[in-house]
C-alpha cells in the first residue's frame, strides 16, 4: 500500500477538483475514480456568490485536501498562499507549485526548493510540483519533501509521459513517494507511468473535461491498478541484443 | 541504518530462480535485486557469454573504453585484529613495522615517479600504529601531489572521516570481508573487527561525511559467493538511496596464499568470480569495479572491457616494498606482477586506454579544505 | 466607515466585528478564512476581532483546482 509521510492510501489515484462542468458531477466523477486524496486551490471568495463553496460538495472524511499554490509566481507568493490554506483547515498537506511564466505553467525549481526548505520547517506536507530533474528531486528530498511531484508533460497538454527517462531516473534514485502529474490525457498514459513504477498519479483535467466524467474516472482508475499490477508482477523486457552464442565466446582465457 | 537480510534467505532467493527469470534479467534495462539474484544463481551459468557481451557494453557506454590504474602503499602490518585468514592477523609472527612520515613519502614518491596519480593508502587496522592523526598528517605532505588519495584501513567515525576529507582523503575503502554473519563470527577471532554491525554501517559513515567515493566488497572464498553478490547489491543500493552524491565502488579481492595457511572455506573460481562481477556491473551501470592484482595477468588482461574500470599494477604488499627493503611481511601474494608499463601495454592492446587520473582534489571547495601546516 | 475586501470598497457600521461582517455577505464562517491588513485571523478570533476604518480585507476560500 502507498505510505506518504506516514498516511496510507488504498488508491494510487488522486483527482483534482478544477474544470468540472459542475459540483455534482465533481462529487461524482470523484468517487467513481476512488481516489482519497484530492487537490484543491484557494481563491478570493467572489462576493456576488457566496454559496460557491466545493467544500459543500466534497466530505472531507474520505478526501483528503491536498490545497494546493496554484496562481504563486515565487517562494514568497506561495509560502503566504499555504499558511492561508492551513488557516483555511486545509490541514499540513501542501502541493506545492510554483509557475511565473504564465504560458507554459512550467514550475520554477530554485523558488520551488527555496519554498520547500521554508515550508517544511513550518511543519508542512509538502509534495512540491516540479519539472521531472532527477537532481532537483533528490534535493527537495534532502530538504525535507514528503514526496515529488515530476510532470510527464505541460500542464494540460495531455501529451503523456514525455519526460520518461528523466522520470525512469527518479524513480530509481528517489527514497520518497514519486507522483507523476500533470500532462497525462488518457488511461494509457496512466498506466505507462505506473508501469515504470510511479507510485500514484495526479489527473484532473483528462477527467474533468471527458464526454462522461464519471466513466471516464472509471477508466483511469483502472488503468492505474493495471499499471501498477503489470509492475508489481514485472513485465517481460524488450528483447535487445544477447544474440545466442557458444557458451565461452569471447571467455576462452577462463580458467 | 543498513541492515542484512539473513544469508540463508539471500541463498534462498537466488536458489528459487529458473531459466525464464535469468532471460529476462539479461534483457532488461534494470534488473533489479530480483534481476540480480537472477544473474547470480546456477541457472545463469550457461548464459556466461551473454552476460558478458552485456556487461562489456554497459561498460564501455558508461565509462568509455578506459581503465583507471592505481597502486596501493602499504604503510603499517601492525594489527590489532584476529582474522583467520590473513597475512597480518595479530596471531602471525611476522616482521612488523610501520612507515616514517618520510619512508610512507618516499613510497608514494616512487610511485609517483612511475606515473601513478591516484594512491591508496593501506594499512593493517591498529589504531594505536596508524591513526587518523597519521592518516591526516601524510595526507597533507602527499594531497598536491596526487590526483586522488583513497584508504584502506581500520573504521573509523564520521566526524574522523570528515577530518580526513579535509586533510586531501577523498574516497574510503572498507570491506565487510563476508555478509554471512556465522562465517563473519568464525573468522574475526577478536579485536574491534569482531563487531560485524560496526563495519557494516562504516561505508555509510564515510558517505556521511562527504567522501567522494566509497568502496565495499567481500574477501570471496569466506562464504556462498552468490550470495554474497547479492548482499554487495542491496548494499550498493541502499547506499545510492541514502548517499546519493557520493560514488560507489565495489573490489573482488578473492583469496590468494597469505601468510597462516588458511584454505579458503568456500572457493570460488573465475568463471564463477566473472559471473559475479558481470551480475553487479548489469545491475548498476554505473558502479566502479576493482580488479586488483591478486588475479593472474592471463584473467586480467582477459577481463579488460567486460566490466572491470580499475586496475591496480605494479603493486606491492608490503610496507617499504617499493623502495626500502620491504621486510615488514606481506598481506596477500599478487598474482599479476607485471609493472605498470606493462600493465597499461597491455590495456591498450585491447584498445582502452590506461587512465592514471580523472579527479583533481585541487578542485575541491576552499572550506572543505584543510591547507598544510 | 469603509474598508476594503477582496479589491472592492464596502461601507460598514463602526464596530462592525468579522464574524458579523461575513453574516452581512452571507457567507460560511467556517469555510471561509480572512487576512485582515496582512494577518491571518484565526476562526476564534472572528467574533472578537472588530474591524477598523480603512482595513484591507482578503476573504479567501477553497476552490476546484488541480
Amino acid at each position: 500500500m502507498l505510505t506518504i509521510a506516514g498516511r496510507k492510501f488504498r488508491s494510487r489515484l488522486f483527482g483534482g477538483t478544477g474544470k468540472f462542468s459542475s459540483p455534482e458531477v465533481m462529487k461524482e466523477a470523484l468517487a467513481a475514480s476512488g481516489c482519497e486524496m484530492v487537490t484543491v486551490a484557494l481563491r478570493r471568495v467572489d462576493l456576488d456568490n457566496p454559496d460557491d463553496d466545493i467544500m459543500r460538495v466534497l466530505d472531507r472524511d474520505r478526501y483528503l485536501f491536498l490545497p494546493n499554490t496554484s496562481g504563486a509566481r515565487d517562494a514568497g507568493e506561495a509560502i503566504r498562499l499555504a499558511k492561508l490554506a492551513r488557516a483555511s483547515g486545509g490541514g499540513e498537506w501542501l502541493k506545492l507549485e510554483v509557475t511565473p511564466d504564465p504560458r507554459t505553467l512550467l514550475p520554477d525549481p530554485i523558488e520551488t526548493l527555496k519554498a520547500t526548505e521554508e515550508l517544511v520547517k513550518e511543519g508542512f506536507k509538502v509534495l512540491p510540483y516540479i519539472n521531472a530533474d532527477p537532481i532537483l528531486a533528490l534535493r527537495l528530498q534532502d530538504v525535507g519533501a514528503v514526496a515529488v511531484m515530476p510532470l510527464g508533460s505541460p500542464i494540460g497538454t495531455n501529451q503523456g509521459v514525455l519526460t520518461r527517462f528523466q522520470i525512469e531516473i527518479i524513480i530509481a534514485q528517489a527514497q520518497v513517494p514519486v507522483i507523476v502529474d500533470a500532462g497525462l490525457g488518457a488511461p494509457s498514459h496512466v498506466a505507462e507511468a505506473m508501469e515504470m513504477g510511479a507510485d500514484a498519479v495526479l489527473v484532473n483535467t483528462a477527467i474533468a473535461v471527458a464526454g462522461d466524467p464519471v466513466r471516464m474516472a472509471r477508466a483511469f482508475a483502472m488503468a492505474v491498478e493495471a499499471g501498477r499490477i503489470a509492475y508489481e508482477a514485472g513485465l517481460g523486457a524488450v528483447s535487445k541484443d544477447a544474440a545466442p552464442s557458444s557458451p565461452d565466446d569471447g571467455l576462452g582465457f577462463l580458467r | 541504518m543498513f541492515t542484512i537480510p539473513e544469508f540463508s534467505a539471500l541463498q534462498a532467493a537466488i536458489s528459487r530462480v529458473t531459466e525464464t527469470e535469468v532471460l529476462r534479467a539479461l534483457h532488461s534495462d534494470h534488473p533489479g535485486l530480483d534481476g540480480l539474484a537472477a544473474l547470480l544463481s546456477p541457472a545463469a551459468e550457461p548464459h556466461l557469454a551473454a552476460m558478458a557481451k552485456r556487461s562489456g557494453a554497459i561498460t564501455s557506454q558508461r565509462f568509455g573504453r578506459t581503465m583507471q590504474l592505481y597502486a596501493p602503499v602499504y604503510l603499517s602490518s601492525f594489527c590489532a585484529n584476529r582474522c583467520a585468514y590473513c597475512g597480518f592477523s595479530a596471531d602471525n609472527t611476522i616482521e612488523r613495522r610501520v612507515l616514517t612520515f618520510d619512508e610512507a613519502e618516499s613510497e608514494a614518491m616512487i610511485l609517483h615517479q612511475r606515473g601513478f596519480n591516484h594512491l591508496l593508502l593501506v594499512s593493517g587496522e591498529a589504531p594505536a600504529k596508524v591513526g587518523v592523526d597519521y592518516l591526516e598528517e601524510l595526507a597533507l605532505r602527499l594531497r598536491d601531489r596526487f590526483a586522488a588519495l583513497s584508504i584502506e584501513v581500520q573504521p573509523l567515525t564520521t566526524e574522523e572521516y570528515a577530518r580526513l576529507f579535509r586533510a586531501g582523503i577523498t574516497s574510503v575503502a572498507v570491506y565487510q570481508e563476508t555478509y554471512d554473519r556465522d562465517i563473519y563470527k568464525q573468522v574475526h577471532l577478536g579485536g574491534r573487527k569482531a563487531d560485524f554491525d560496526y563495519r557494516l554501517e562504516t561505508p555509510a559513515r564515510a558517505a556521511a561525511a562527504g567522501m567522494r567515493e566509497v568502496g565495499i566488497g567481500a574477501l570471496l572464498g569466506l562464504a556462498d559467493w552468490r550470495a554474497e553478490g547479492l548482499a554487495l547489491g542491496l548494499h550498493l543500493a541502499w547506499l545510492r538511496k541514502h548517499y546519493w552524491r557520493t560514488g560507489l565502488t565495489v573490489s573482488f579481492p578473492r583469496m590468494r596464499p597469505a601468510q597462516g595457511e588458511f584454505k579458503p572455506l568456500a572457493p570460488v573460481s573465475e568463471r564463477n568470480l566473472s559471473q559475479m562481477i558481470f551480475a553487479l556491473r548489469m545491475f548498476d551501470p554505473d558502479v566502479g569495479l576493482y580488479l586488483s592484482t591478486r588475479e593472474e595477468a592471463r584473467y586480467r588482461d582477459g577481463m579488460i572491457g567486460l566490466g572491470p574500470t580499475r586496475y591496480s599494477a605494479g603493486s606491492c604488499t608490503a610496507p617499504g616494498g617499493y623502495g626500502l627493503d620491504g621486510a615488514g611481511g606481506e598481506q596477500f601474494e599478487v598474482g599479476d606482477s607485471r609493472s605498470l608499463a606493462e600493465v597499461s601495454a597491455a590495456i591498450q592492446q585491447k584498445g582502452f586506454d590506461p587512465v592514471r587520473k580523472d579527479w583533481d582534489a585541487v578542485f575541491q571547495t576552499k572550506e572543505d579544505r584543510q591547507q598544510a601546516a | 466607515m469603509k474598508v476594503f475586501c477582496n479589491g472592492e470598497a464596502q461601507e460598514i457600521a463602526p464596530g462592525t466585528r468579522v464574524a458579523e461582517y461575513l453574516s452581512q455577505l452571507g457567507l460560511d464562517a467556517s469555510s471561509v478564512v480572512v487576512e485582515c491588513d496582512g494577518k491571518i485571523l484565526t476562526r476564534e478570533e472572528y467574533g472578537s476581532h472588530a474591524l477598523q476604518d480603512g482595513s484591507v480585507l482578503e476573504l479567501i476560500r477553497f476552490v476546484g483546482g488541480g
